[in-house]
Formats: C-alpha cells, sequence, structure tokens
C-alpha cells in the first residue's frame, strides 16, 4: 500500500477531483494548508504598502491506495493539477509506503480496509 | 413652502440608513461567493458608493429631476448649478432631497453586482455603472418621480420599478451577455460564509426602514405607515420562504429565510405608503412564493444568476409593483377597491421599465466589451478576482 501527499493550487482542486472521480477514487482528504517551493512568493497590498507574501495558499490531497492503484492515481493528479498550462507553483506529489490501515469500525486491517 | 425641521431630519437620517445599506448589500454579496472572490464583490459594492455620488451630483440628479420632458431630465442643474443652501424642495432643503437620492443611485447599480460576481474585469464594472445610472437608472427615475409620463400615475413609493425592476432585468441582460462563470454546474461554487450574508441581510432591512420611510419625504403618518409595512412583508416573505423550502427540500435553511426577508423588502418597496400593514402580509407572502419558484426556475434553465439579482429584486420588483395596483388603499385606490386601470397603470410602468432597462444594459454591455472588454482571462478567473484584479487576499494565513 501507498500513501499519496499532492500540493497543488487551490484553483485546481475542482479538476483533479473530477480527474479522480473518473478513475472511481471515492476516498481522499483534502486541507487547506500554506507553504512555497520554486514559486517563491507574490506580492501584495495593503493600504498601499506592498508585501512580499511568500506562504502562498496551497491544498493537500492525501489518498491511501493499493499498489496497483498508484500510477493511475499519480497521471490523475497530474493532469487535474497541470491544467492546460502547468506553470512553476503548480505542486508536487509525495509517494511514501503504508504500513497498515485499521478501520476503527470493523477492525478490518490492511487493503480491506481502505 | 417653509422647511419643515423635523421633515428634514427624517431625510438626513433615513439617507445615511440607505447609504448603510451598501456595505449591508456587500456583506450579503460578500458571504454568498467563494473564498477567492470575496474582496472583488464587496468592492463592487462599496466603489458604487465613491462613483455613483459623484455621477449622481454631476449629471445624474439633473437627468432624473430637471424639468426635461416626458422622457428624461435636462441638464438645467448639472453640477448641482442652481441649487445652494437655502433651496427648497417639498418640506426639505433641496440638498437633502439630492442626497437621499443620490443614495438610491448608489446602491441600484450595485444590486446589479451579484449577477456578475467573479468573471468581470473591475475597471469595466466602474465604467458599466457609471454609464448604467446616467442612462438607464437616471431616465428610469425621471419617468416615475421626476416629472415624466408616469409621475403621478404609476404608483411607486419607494422604487419597486426605478430600483429593482432596472436593477433585476438589467442583472439578467448582462449575464445573459457574459455567460456563466466557469465551472458553472461543475464545480462547486458554495457560498463561503452564510454569517455575512446573515449579518448582511439584517443591515439590510434596517437601512430599508429609512429607504421606504423616508421616501415620505416627510416625519408624518405616511412615513409611519411606510415604516410598519416595512416591518411586515419581509416578516411574511421570510416566513413563507422558510416554510416552503422546509417543505419542499427538508430544511429551513438560515440562506433560505434571508432571501425571503429579501424578496419581501423588495416587494412592499413600491407599496409601502400605499396600502394598509394587513396587505402588507399578503405581499411580501406573494411575493416570496414566486421569487421562490423563479429561483428554482434557473437551476432548470441553467443561466448563471449568481446571487439571484434578477430571482429575486427583478421578480420580486414586478410583482410587487403589481400587487401595490391591487392592494392601494391610502393615497391610491387599487383593483380591491374597483379601480382596475391602476393596474394597467402597474403594468405598462413595469413592461416599459423591462424593456428599456434590459435593451439599454445590453447596448452598454456590449460597447463595453468591444472596447475595453468584459470578463477578465480564464487563468484570472480561476486564480479568483481578488488576487487577480486587487492584489489582495480576503482571508490570510
Amino acid at each position: 500500500m501507498k500513501y499519496i501527499i499532492a500540493m497543488i493550487r487551490p484553483e485546481r482542486l475542482d479538476a483533479v477531483k473530477r480527474e479522480l472521480q473518473k478513475l472511481e477514487v471515492n476516498r481522499l482528504t483534502v486541507s487547506s494548508v500554506a507553504g512555497y517551493g520554486a514559486q517563491k512568493g507574490h506580492l501584495e497590498i495593503y493600504r498601499a504598502t506592498e508585501y512580499e507574501a511568500n506562504l502562498l495558499e496551497k491544498i493537500k490531497i492525501e489518498i491511501a491506495v493499493e499498489d496497483h492503484f498508484l500510477q493511475p492515481i499519480v497521471e490523475a493528479i497530474k493532469t487535474g493539477a497541470m491544467g492546460n498550462d502547468g506553470y512553476i507553483g503548480s505542486g508536487k506529489i509525495f509517494v511514501l509506503p503504508l504500513d497498515d490501515v485499521i478501520r476503527i469500525r470493523t477492525n478490518e486491517s490492511g487493503p480491506e480496509a481502505l | 413652502m417653509a422647511i419643515e425641521a423635523a421633515d428634514t431630519v427624517w431625510v438626513l437620517i433615513s439617507s445615511a440608513m440607505v447609504l448603510l445599506m451598501v456595505p449591508g448589500l456587500a456583506l450579503f454579496y460578500g458571504g454568498l461567493v467563494q473564498r477567492k472572490n470575496v474582496l472583488s464583490s464587496m468592492m463592487h459594492s462599496f466603489v458604487a458608493m465613491g462613483v455613483m455620488a459623484l455621477v449622481w451630483v454631476l449629471a445624474g440628479y439633473s437627468l432624473a429631476f430637471g424639468e426635461g420632458n416626458w422622457f428624461v431630465g435636462d441638464l438645467e442643474y448639472a453640477f448641482l448649478k442652481g441649487i445652494d443652501a437655502y433651496s427648497v424642495t417639498g418640506t426639505i432643503p433641496t440638498y437633502a432631497f439630492v442626497a437621499f437620492q443620490g443614495m438610491f443611485a448608489i446602491i441600484t447599480p450595485a444590486l446589479i453586482s451579484g449577477a456578475i460576481v467573479g468573471r468581470v474585469k473591475f475597471k469595466s464594472y466602474i465604467a458599466f455603472i457609471a454609464l448604467w445610472g446616467l442612462i438607464v437608472y437616471a431616465p428610469v427615475c425621471h419617468w416615475v418621480w421626476g416629472g415624466g409620463f408616469l409621475t403621478g400615475e404609476a404608483l411607486d413609493f419607494a422604487g419597486g420599478t426605478v430600483v429593482h425592476i432596472t436593477a433585476g432585468m438589467s442583472s439578467l441582460a448582462i449575464l445573459t451577455y457574459l455567460g456563466k462563470r466557469r465551472g458553472y454546474g461543475v464545480d462547486t461554487l458554495k457560498p463561503h460564509n452564510i454569517t455575512l450574508t446573515l449579518l448582511g441581510a439584517g443591515i439590510l432591512w434596517f437601512g430599508w426602514f429609512g429607504f421606504n420611510a423616508g421616501s415620505a419625504l416627510a416625519a408624518n403618518e405616511i412615513a409611519t405607515l411606510a415604516f410598519l409595512t416595512t416591518l411586515v412583508a419581509p416578516a411574511a416573505a421570510g416566513f413563507v420562504w422558510m416554510a416552503v423550502e422546509w417543505h419542499h427540500l427538508g430544511h429551513p435553511t438560515a440562506l433560505g429565510f434571508a432571501t425571503g426577508v429579501l424578496a419581501g423588502l423588495v416587494a412592499i418597496t413600491p407599496a409601502a405608503g400605499f396600502v394598509t400593514p394587513m396587505a402588507a402580509i399578503p405581499i411580501g407572502a406573494i411575493t416570496s412564493f414566486i421569487c421562490y419558484q423563479a429561483v428554482m426556475l434557473k437551476n432548470r434553465f441553467g443561466y448563471d444568476d449568481s446571487l439571484d439579482a434578477f430571482g429575486v429584486h427583478g421578480v420580486g420588483g414586478i410583482i410587487g409593483a403589481l400587487l401595490t395596483g391591487v392592494y392601494a388603499s391610502v393615497g391610491g385606490e387599487g383593483l380591491l377597491l374597483g379601480n382596475s386601470s391602476q393596474l394597467m397603470i402597474q403594468l405598462e410602468g413595469v413592461v416599459l421599465t423591462i424593456i428599456y432597462a434590459s435593451a439599454c444594459t445590453l447596448l452598454i454591455g456590449f460597447v463595453l466589451n468591444r472596447t475595453i472588454g468584459l470578463k477578465v482571462t480564464e487563468s484570472e478567473e480561476n486564480i479568483g478576482l481578488d488576487k487577480t484584479q486587487h492584489g489582495e487576499a480576503a482571508y490570510n494565513v
């Protein structure tokens, strides 16, 4: 099993969800986070003073998958997050090994619990 | 006539209350949009205070209330020429009248902004409201109140036709021309903060007492009547909307109640000083029921009236104007007193306003689109107008 963490632009979330729905992936966790990478920051104006806001709003998506689903799901996230014009700041996808999953209600564990 | 101190005080207070409706509207609309368009949406209301106040004193007031002809005023009062601190209109100083009417000219175009959220260039919006104020608002205001062909004929106490039908129909016209928000019907375009919307609705209701009762232009019996009907009609309308929604969709939502209140406020606007408080109950209730159906129809037809500017102000304004012709009994006689001709006159005012406002709005939209462009680019729309148009974010980490 693998654990996928993807950081994407907020405005691409709906597109990523659409791509994932095509694969009938109907389990994911989304959170609103802040961070920056190669894109650095951008300028914002408050009361006529420009500030470099280097913490940008991002969306973090987390999905646990069985190994053979990994590749199509990664592709789907890439397609959705890039849009037509992938440019700097489009985000990153991290893939982590996943030791175990336990479903609290039934106490199932492993791939069954996914 | 001599100046009455009490009348002057009431009109000045009412003017300030009407101005407070603008931030009320900003909150109402701001809560209904997505996080990325909050400031853009609120700025549409706020910038109207800057733009329309100037348009009004420079030329709008004169085009609306100058003598002119049956259709539009003239420029005799442009730059408020010929008016000074001692000029009198009715029983109040003319400056008080200019200020009070100016507040209406500010909030009316701001109402339209609810139809176009999240997809219009800011500079085009500014150009739009300035042109709309001169080409649509001022003439219709002249027709109904300023000595034009409907003055003294059609009953419009506080602007059901002048304010709500013009703004509502123009909303429908401009959103048809603009098209939907990208992602409409596909992505989630949910309201981001309904608490703001409820606060906005409350401030709107408060301000509306100035809007309607102030329209008596005096501190008298009719102002008091308008005040009470402005309490009763929205109450009935909010209750009906909530009940219908509860029955139809299973839950009495907070947003539904607030929307019903707004529909009731729109409905009672033309009728406020012409009907009894008991008549205000059916006016609010019937209008609310019909506006609910209109908002439901929107989903069936798939047009993106983002914040229901047409569904509430357009439809509510039309029904309110017609019901005024049915229930009028104070200072006018409606259908229930056997006067069917009043209803015909109301209908005439409604139809002409619908045609005129829609046609002019399409024309203004077309010209702006061909010159400075109306819509933002696809990527600007995706990222949101707060960041792309204003360089700000409403909420920061």
